[in-house]
């Protein structure tokens, strides 16, 4: 077969698989989901088989809730804002903080004061990089925009892992330095067996925060005014300014709530593991969670939502039968997805618009 | 109440209005007719600042214009129903007029005023609750009026309401528009539609590449042999 073959019949594959129905794709879906489950119990057994499911949702709550920041910020302003994983990594610094202060003062609920705090400290630092680096750039080339989130992201991360001794005053209050450093036990750890399957508190409290945060995210897009602002926000500015809407203040709130997310999800991820290894920790989660939103169709909430969960669990699943598997995993299936559907799992495929 | 003065707007190398100056008084309509790009829409998105002009001045009830962001000209009492209605696609009909009222505290006069859009325009009504992006072209159009109304203005900028309209919903169109008036809201309407344009307004401006070429009563403009040949004929 020549190149133009191939990729002729590349097409016709794509264009099969999107004049199927919608319940044909989810059954085509589920299908190749099921293959793919059946062998691993075959391999290793119910049991594993559900532990590992267990762990999957919890690693792709974690990365859902910096992936619905991704995908809000760029249904509205159309840019990948790159630093996102460094919010999520600052969200994770600043829980740490308050956290071990809290603890030596004995403080009856250390857990949900520093969950709120992180988002709203860390959602304020995210809307001030918006008004600084980004808003400038409105109206400019994307690329440029694109390349400032970059710089953004590199800047927070290099800066944060500077060592305290080697910055003047009052530099050396606000760093965090490079070494890894130990978070505080906000919860009491309680593991439970069930049938076998090892589930803690931790792990619940992850998924049930999360389900509220979407909950919450999903009433405010759909019910309030802001929400419907910045649908409209998305859809075209001028109309939102011709109405009287301060399209600033939409962004800069859509900014505001994406990037509490992302802190969420940072105090949450340091509360499994325990530790802050640097702060360069938020490279990886961050680039999965943008991988799981593309993967879900980028500006899309619950295509977010479902694309980080096929991560998670598809990625503690590779992770099981080899470690090194699990790192690459995201990518296979992102090409694979991307092949066959472009625009992401529930994405429209739609023209840029000028 | 809008006085134009002078107003010079370039896109680029393109001038697209070359000095223009009118007036809009109190109670008015008043209609800019023009053919393509004339500079019609150029003018209404100058006056709403969402251009920034090169040169003149702008002011409304005395107030200087250019230096007020374009999101405060509702809170002034401007509204524009702009060209090509632009219906926020995704979002209901209820939930694009409920915009319209952004940044009001008086919910109850909102929704007063919502209603008063749906008896206007019961097909709306019927389609509250369906997207934007669903809706025919002169359903749009009425939507478009419709938050255009919410928005409780003193001055309304309509750019082509009539366009791609049949003809019957056309005088639907400038039933509402006259009814509008009639309760005092006063009209800048620019039109290609030169005929109906004419018929409302009390007074008419006839724009030519970025020049203002006629201007008078609407009736004697519509006699004007040159009108009448170029846009009536
Ligand atoms: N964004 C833009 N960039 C460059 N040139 C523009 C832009 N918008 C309008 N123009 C030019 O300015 C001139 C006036 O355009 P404008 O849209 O005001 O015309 P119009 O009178 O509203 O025409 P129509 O009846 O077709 O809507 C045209 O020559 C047009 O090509
Ligand atoms: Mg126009």
């Amino acid at each position: 077969m020549t190149k133009k073959q191939i990729s002729s019949s590349v097409n016709k594959k794509m264009l099969a698989y999107d004049k199927l129905p919608n319940w044909k794709k989810y059954a085509f879906i589920s299908a190749i989901t099921l293959f793919f489950l059946a062998l691993y119990i075959s391999f290793f057994g119910i049991q594993a088989f559900f532990q590992q499911l267990v762990n999957g949702i919890q690693l792709g709550s974690i990365y859902a809730l910096i992936a619905l920041g991704y995908t809000m910020i760029y249904g509205i302003i159309r840019l990948i804002n790159f630093a996102h994983g460094d919010l999520f990594m600052f969200g994770a610094y600043i829980s740490c903080f308050l956290g071990n202060y809290l603890m030596a003062h004995n403080f009856r609920y250390p857990f949900i004061v520093v969950l709120i705090f992180s988002m709203v400290v860390t959602a304020l630092l995210g809307m001030a990089i918006e008004k600084i680096a980004y808003k400038p750039l409105r109206f400019k080339p994307r690329l440029a925009a694109l390349i400032t989130a970059l710089g953004v992201s590199l800047f927070l991360e290099n800066f944060f892992a500077l060592s305290p001794q080697n910055v003047p005053f009052p530099l050396n209050k606000i760093v965090f330095g490079p070494k890894y450093i130990l978070f505080p036990a906000l919860i009491a750890e309680k593991t439970y067996n069930i049938g076998g399957i090892a589930i803690n508190n931790i792990k619940i409290l992850i998924v049930i925060i999360t389900i509220i945060l979407m909950i919450a995210l999903q009433y405010i897009v759909k019910k309030t005014m802001i929400g419907k602002a910045m649908r409209a926000v998305a859809f075209n500015k001028d109309a939102c300014l011709m109405m009287g809407i301060n399209i600033d203040k939409v962004i800069s709130i859509t900014f505001g709530i994406g990037i509490s997310l992302a802190a969420a999800s940072g105090t949450l991820y340091a509360l499994t593991y325990g530790q802050l290894q640097s702060p360069y920790l938020g490279i990886w989660p961050g680039l999965k969670a943008f991988i799981a939103a593309v993967l879900g169709g980028i500006g899309n909430i619950p295509g977010a939502m479902l694309g980080s969960y096929v991560m998670g669990v598809s990625e503690t699943f590779a992770t099981s039968i080899n470690s090194n598997f699990g790192y690459g995993i995201a990518f296979v299936i992102l090409i694979v997805v991307l092949v066959f559907k472009p625009a992401g799992l529930l994405g429209k495929f739609t023209k840029e618009k000028v | 109440m809008l006085k134009i003065h002078n107003l010079d707007v370039s896109y680029g190398p393109i001038r697209a209005l070359k000095g223009i100056s009118f007036e809009v008084k109190e109670g008015e309509i008043v209609t800019l007719i023009g053919a393509n790009g004339a500079g019609k829409s150029t003018t209404l998105r100058t006056i709403s600042n969402l251009i920034k002009p090169q040169n003149g001045s702008i002011t409304f009830l005395n107030k200087d214009l250019l230096p007020v962001p374009a999101y405060d000209l509702v809170k002034l009492g401007i509204a524009h129903v702009p060209e090509g209605r632009i219906i926020f696609g995704p979002l209901t009909v209820h939930e694009n007029l409920e915009l319209a009222t952004w940044g009001r505290k008086d919910k109850i006069a909102i929704r007063e005023d919502l209603n008063k859009v749906y008896d206007l325009f019961p097909l709306l009504k019927e389609r509250k609750f369906q997207l934007g992006e669903t809706l025919s072209g002169g359903e749009q159009q009425m939507l478009a009026l419709g938050r255009g109304l919410v928005a409780r203005a003193k001055l309304m900028l309509l750019d082509e309401p009539s366009m791609g309209l049949a003809p019957l919903l056309v005088q639907d169109i400038y039933r509402v528009i006259r009814q509008v008036n009639a309760e005092g809201t006063t009209i800048l309407l620019v039109e290609q539609n030169a005929h109906m344009a004419l018929e409302v307004a009390h007074r008419a401006y006839v724009l030519e590449t970025g020049n203002i070429i006629l201007e008078g009563p609407a009736d004697e403009v519509a006699k004007n042999p040159k009108v009448i040949k170029a846009y009536l004929g």
